[in-house]
C-alpha cells in the first residue's frame, strides 16, 4: 500500500468510527429527549391546573372542579405500603439466593420464577390481588390489598437489584469477617448488607416509580372512583393518582372539560415519583460517601 | 505442638490439591510454607482455620488437630476455631469502616461491650502491630485512606484483637512495597513471643529471615519439612535444593 491509499484508508476508518460514535450518542440523546419531552409537555399542559387548592381539596362537582388531595394521599399510602411489603421480603430473598443457597437446580428454578414474575402483565397482578387478597383473604378493596398487590408486582425488581448489589460486595469483606470468627449471619448483616445498601436503594427507587404509577393492579384491589374522605385505616378504599387520571380521561362524562385536571394530576404524579426518587438518591449518595472501597 | 495435620488430603471437586500431608506446627514458633504457585501451600493454610469451608464442592480427608482436637470433627463450630486461629490475607482487606471500628468489630460481637475495654484493646492491638504511633490521632478516620502497608498492619491488629493463639498469614507482603515488607517482617519477629505464626510466602529470603521451621510443597505434596536453617543450607531432599537455589519453580 502506498502512503496515499493508506491515508485515504485511515480517513475512511476515522469516518466510520465517527459515524458509529455519532449514532451511539444520538441514541443516548433520544432517550433523554423523550423523557425531557414528556416532562416539558406535562409541565406546560398541567401547570395551570396545579394550584394550592388543587393539591389540598377533594374533587367537587362530579370531579370537574376541586382538587386531588385524596388521590395524592392514597397514592402515597399505596406506594409506601408496597415498599414496606416488598423491600424486606425482596432483600431477604436476595440474601437467601446469593449468600446461603447452594447454587443448583432448585435455585435456578427460583430465579426463573422471579424473572417470569417480572414479565407478568400488571393487570394479571390486579386480578390475582382481587381473587386472593380482596375476596379470599376478605381484605376487601383496601389500602392493604392494593399495597400487597403492588408489593408483589415490584418484588422481582427489588430482588434483582438486591442480588446485584450483594454480588458486588467484594468477597474479601466476607472472608475478612469470617476469618475473625464472626458468624455467617452477622457477617451478612453487619458487613455485607451495609455495603450493598446503595444498590438495594436503587432497586427501591425503581420499585417506587413502578408502584406509584401502576393503574391496573390497584383498579380492582384498592382504588375508589371517588371518595372525599381520607382513609381511616388500612382496610379503607382510597383514591389514587394513576386511577384518577384513567377515570377522568376515559370514564367520566366530562372528558374534554377535565383535560387540564388530567394533565395537572399527571404532573403531580410525576413530581411525586421524582420527589421520592430524589430522596432515595440523596440517601444513596450519603451512604456511598461513607462506604468507599 | 499446637497444630498437627495427619494424612490430610484435600479435593476441589475431583482435583486433588493436597495429598497425604502430615506436619507438626510448634507453639510460639514461626513456620513458613514455601513452594511454587499451585503447590497447595495456601490451600493447607486455609484448611487450618476452615476457610476452605466457604468453597462449594471441596472435601477434606485425614485429621487436623488443634490442641489435640480434630477441627473437622462434626461437633466443632468453625466460628469458634476461627476465633482462636486468626488470619491475614494476601491483599490488605480492611472493612470500609473507621480504624477504630475495624478493630472493635469482631470483639464487640463476641461480647466486649465496655467502651474503656474497647479503647484499651484498640491501643494494645495497634501497638502490637506497630501502627499505633501512625494512626493514634486518626482512629475515627476511614481505614480505606491508609497506605497499603498500613492497611496490612491494621489487618494484623484486627486479627490480634481477637486474642488468637495462632496467626495464619497468606503471603502477607506480596502486595506491599519493600519498606512496608520490612516492617511486617519485623512485626512477625516481635509477635512470635506470644503467638504461633504460620506464614505462606513466595519469597524465599523472607522465609529464611522470619521463620524457624520451613515446609516445602510441590504438586500438593509436602516434600520436606525441617528447621529453616537446615532447609536453606543443607536440605535432605534434592528437589528442595533445586527449588531454593532457583533451578526450577
Amino acid at each position: 500500500m502506498n502512503t496515499e491509499t493508506q491515508a485515504s484508508f485511515m480517513k475512511w476508518r476515522y469516518f466510520r468510527q465517527g459515524l458509529f460514535f455519532g449514532m451511539v450518542r444520538l441514541s443516548a440523546l433520544m432517550i433523554t429527549l423523550a423523557l425531557l419531552g414528556i416532562i416539558v409537555f406535562l409541565f406546560f399542559n398541567g401547570i395551570r391546573a396545579v394550584t394550592w387548592d388543587f393539591l389540598t381539596l377533594p374533587p367537587t362537582d362530579s370531579m370537574t372542579k376541586g382538587g386531588i388531595m385524596p388521590a395524592i394521599v392514597g397514592t402515597f399510602y399505596l406506594t409506601v405500603g408496597a415498599i414496606a411489603v416488598a423491600l424486606p421480603l425482596g432483600v431477604v430473598s436476595a440474601i437467601y439466593l446469593t449468600e446461603y443457597a447452594k447454587q443448583g437446580l432448585f435455585i435456578r428454578i427460583i430465579r426463573i420464577g422471579v424473572n417470569c414474575l417480572a414479565g407478568v402483565p400488571s393487570v394479571v397482578f390486579g386480578l390475582f390481588g382481587l381473587g386472593f387478597f380482596v375476596v379470599f383473604l376478605k381484605f376487601g378493596s383496601s389500602i392493604l390489598s392494593g399495597a400487597l398487590t403492588l408489593g408483589i408486582l415490584i418484588l422481582p425488581t427489588i430482588i434483582g437489584a438486591a442480588e446485584e448489589a450483594l454480588k458486588t460486595v467484594p468477597q474479601t469483606f466476607r472472608e475478612a469477617s469470617l476469618a475473625l470468627g464472626v458468624s455467617k449471619w452477622r457477617t451478612i448483616s453487619r458487613i455485607v448488607l451495609p455495603s450493598a445498601l446503595p444498590g438495594i436503594l436503587t432497586g427501591a427507587i425503581l420499585g417506587v416509580g413502578r408502584a406509584a404509577g401502576e393503574t391496573a393492579p390497584i383498579m380492582f384491589t384498592a382504588a375508589a372512583f371517588f371518595t372525599a374522605a381520607l382513609p381511616k385505616s388500612i382496610f379503607d378504599e382510597v383514591m389514587a393518582l394513576p386511577y384518577h387520571i384513567y377515570v377522568l380521561a376515559t370514564a367520566g362524562t366530562h372528558i374534554e372539560q377535565t383535560r387540564p385536571l388530567q394533565y395537572g394530576t399527571a404532573l403531580v404524579l410525576i413530581a411525586l415519583v421524582l420527589g421520592i426518587d430524589l430522596i432515595a438518591i440523596v440517601m444513596r449518595s450519603m451512604v456511598r460517601r461513607k462506604k468507599r472501597w | 505442638m499446637i497444630i498437627t495435620t495427619r494424612n490430610v488430603d484435600f479435593f476441589y471437586g475431583a482435583y486433588r490439591a493436597l495429598s497425604n500431608v502430615t506436619l507438626d506446627f510448634e507453639k510460639n514458633r514461626v513456620t513458613a510454607l514455601i513452594g511454587p504457585s499451585g503447590c497447595g501451600k495456601s490451600t493447607l493454610l486455609r484448611l487450618l482455620n476452615r476457610m476452605n469451608d466457604l468453597i462449594d464442592g471441596t472435601r477434606v480427608e485425614g485429621e487436623i488437630l488443634f490442641e489435640g482436637r480434630n477441627i473437622y470433627a462434626p461437633d466443632v463450630d468453625p466460628v469458634e476455631i476461627r476465633q482462636r486461629i486468626g488470619m491475614v490475607f494476601q491483599k490488605p482487606n480492611p472493612f470500609p469502616k473507621s480504624i477504630f471500628n475495624n478493630i472493635t468489630f469482631a470483639p464487640k460481637l463476641s461480647g466486649v461491650r465496655d467502651n474503656g475495654d474497647l479503647e484499651a484493646l484498640v491501643e494494645e492491638s495497634l501497638k502490637q502491630a506497630v501502627l499505633w504511633n501512625e494512626v493514634k490521632d486518626i482512629l475515627d478516620k476511614s481505614a480505606m485512606n491508609l497506605s497499603g502497608g498500613q492497611q496490612q498492619r491494621l489487618c494484623i491488629a484486627r486479627a490480634l484483637a481477637m486474642k488468637p493463639d495462632v496467626l495464619l498469614m497468606d503471603e502477607p507482603t506480596s502486595a506491599l512495597d519493600p519498606i512496608s515488607t520490612a516492617k511486617i517482617e519485623e512485626l512477625i519477629d516481635s509477635l512470635k513471643k506470644r503467638y504461633t505464626i504460620i506464614i505462606v510466602t513466595h519469597n524465599m529470603q523472607q522465609a529464611a529471615r522470619v521463620s524457624e521451621y520451613t515446609g516445602f510443597f510441590y504438586l500438593g505434596k509436602l516434600i520436606e519439612f525441617n528447621a529453616t536453617e537446615k532447609i536453606f543450607t543443607n536440605p535432605d531432599v534434592k528437589q528442595t535444593d533445586d527449588y531454593i537455589t532457583g533451578r526450577f519453580g
